[in-house]
């Protein structure tokens, strides 16, 4: 069987990828967001699993309108990092588990969630912003395969939290019931509160999002039984993304360890934060 | 007839089903100003680009008139209205400040304080 060592929740802004890109790292704007990173680098560069899954949303790069779905997954053996429109960033292309993914797929649809599969795709922002929040410096490749899971969070309706959460479990067993022992990490990626149009575009909820933090850690229950209407009303229209960090709690232990986590505003228009979970800690027995 | 489950908060756009059908092909307009090769023939002829998609009179106005405000209104996903503003190098805090009544320097400058966060 296999195990799920760690879970890292992470907010996927492109500008955080644009500023290590760019170099800005140490300006003042930047420089408390990329500190608040460094315990939870530092933590796992030591505990590199052999593949990853990495659960995000595609912002109008790697799918259109034309189709969406609502939760989907990659069965390549290698995905580019997408042109946005001016140049992908210089970052490696992702290499797939595609044995992992059927695998994944099979056992996902077996327990009713009846996944879109994606042959190829390219990665945008949404993927590659939070590997490297994981590797700031990966030189030719990411440390590890990873697995895409694509959420839809753009086109309402919206899967529900509870979806998620029960995503997020099922695929804890389904990595379970792998053979190959291999250790797994799982990136949930989006958030935390932010709305980037209307009359309340650069809405903030902080407290929202300290109590967010707190509850994916101890009481994912909590976070599962927000409505969307509610977690738009509380974390803002594109702060609904936050439901994908309860695929990755839902695939870890009932308790996990924190490791770290931090919470910085603004990365550009978007309330940034993390949370890194190990999921090795002692069971109750 | 209406949707029976949309959302009405305000100042929230929800890119819901007949948000989406109404905005469809313009958004379909917006993704493919990804290929530069696109955004060459649109630079050349906007008015012909937006029709070669099927943008409603409406919607061409919006998009030639760079009425941000309209194109959200006209069932454009944020998104998608983005890659026309990337392609004018505007940023989404340009956006955010045309969205809000702030210039762009204003809005960086609320999100620098901790964002909005009495709205």
């Amino acid at each position: 069987m296999s195990e799920v060592i760690w879970g890292l929740a992470t907010s996927h802004v492109p500008s955080i990828g644009a500023a290590m890109d760019r170099g800005m790292t140490d300006q003042p704007v930047w420089s408390p967001l990329f500190e608040g990173y460094r315990p939870a680098r530092e933590w796992l560069a030591q505990h590199t699993p052999d593949v990853a899954i990495l659960v995000y949303n595609d912002h109008a790069n790697g799918v259109d309108l034309d189709i969406v779905p609502t939760f989907a997954i990659g069965t390549a053996d290698r995905y580019s990092v997408a042109d946005e429109g001016y140049g992908r960033r210089a970052v490696p292309d992702v290499v797939g588990d595609p044995d992992l993914s059927f695998h994944l797929l099979q056992n996902l649809v077996d327990e009713g969630f009846d996944l879109t599969v994606f042959s190829e795709l390219d990665v945008d922002h949404g993927f590659t912003v939070p590997l490297s929040v994981w590797t700031p410096e990966p030189g030719d490749a990411w440390p590890c395969p990873v697995i895409p899971i694509m959420v839809n969070v753009i086109r309402y309706p919206q899967p529900t939290a509870a979806r998620c959460y029960a995503l997020g479990k099922a695929l804890g067993r389904a990595i379970a019931s792998y053979d190959g022992a291999r250790t797994v990490g799982i990136l949930g990626t989006g958030g935390m509160s932010h709305q980037l149009a209307g009359a309340r575009a650069g809405f903030i909820n902080p407290t929202f999002d300290h109590m967010f933090l707190e509850a994916i850690e101890n009481d994912p229950e909590k976070l599962a039984a927000l409505s969307r209407e509610e977690l738009i009303r509380q974390a803002g229209s594109e702060g609904i993304e936050l439901i994908m960090w309860l695929v990755m709690r839902g695939a870890l232990n009932e308790q996990v360890r924190k490791v770290h986590s931090a919470y910085h505003v603004p990365a550009s228009n978007t309330a940034a934060g993390l949370a890194l979970f190990d999921n090795r800690a002692v069971q109750p027995a | 007839m209406t949707s029976q489950s949309r959302l009405d908060l305000p100042g929230t756009y929800v890119f819901d089903g007949p948000t989406s059908r109404r905005g469809h092909r313009m958004n379909k307009m917006f993704m493919s100003l990804i290929d530069p090769a696109a955004r060459t023939v649109f630079t050349a002829d906007e008015a012909g680009y937006c029709a070669r998609f099927g943008l409603s009179e409406e919607q061409t106005t919006a998009v030639l008139e760079r009425d941000w405000q309209a194109m959200l209104d006209l069932g454009g996903n944020i998104f998608y209205v983005y890659k026309l503003a990337m392609m004018d190098g505007l940023s989404m805090q340009y956006l955010g400040g045309v969205f809000t009544g702030m210039s762009e320097d204003d809005f960086k400058a609320a999100m620098l304080a901790g964002g909005r966060t009495d709205v």
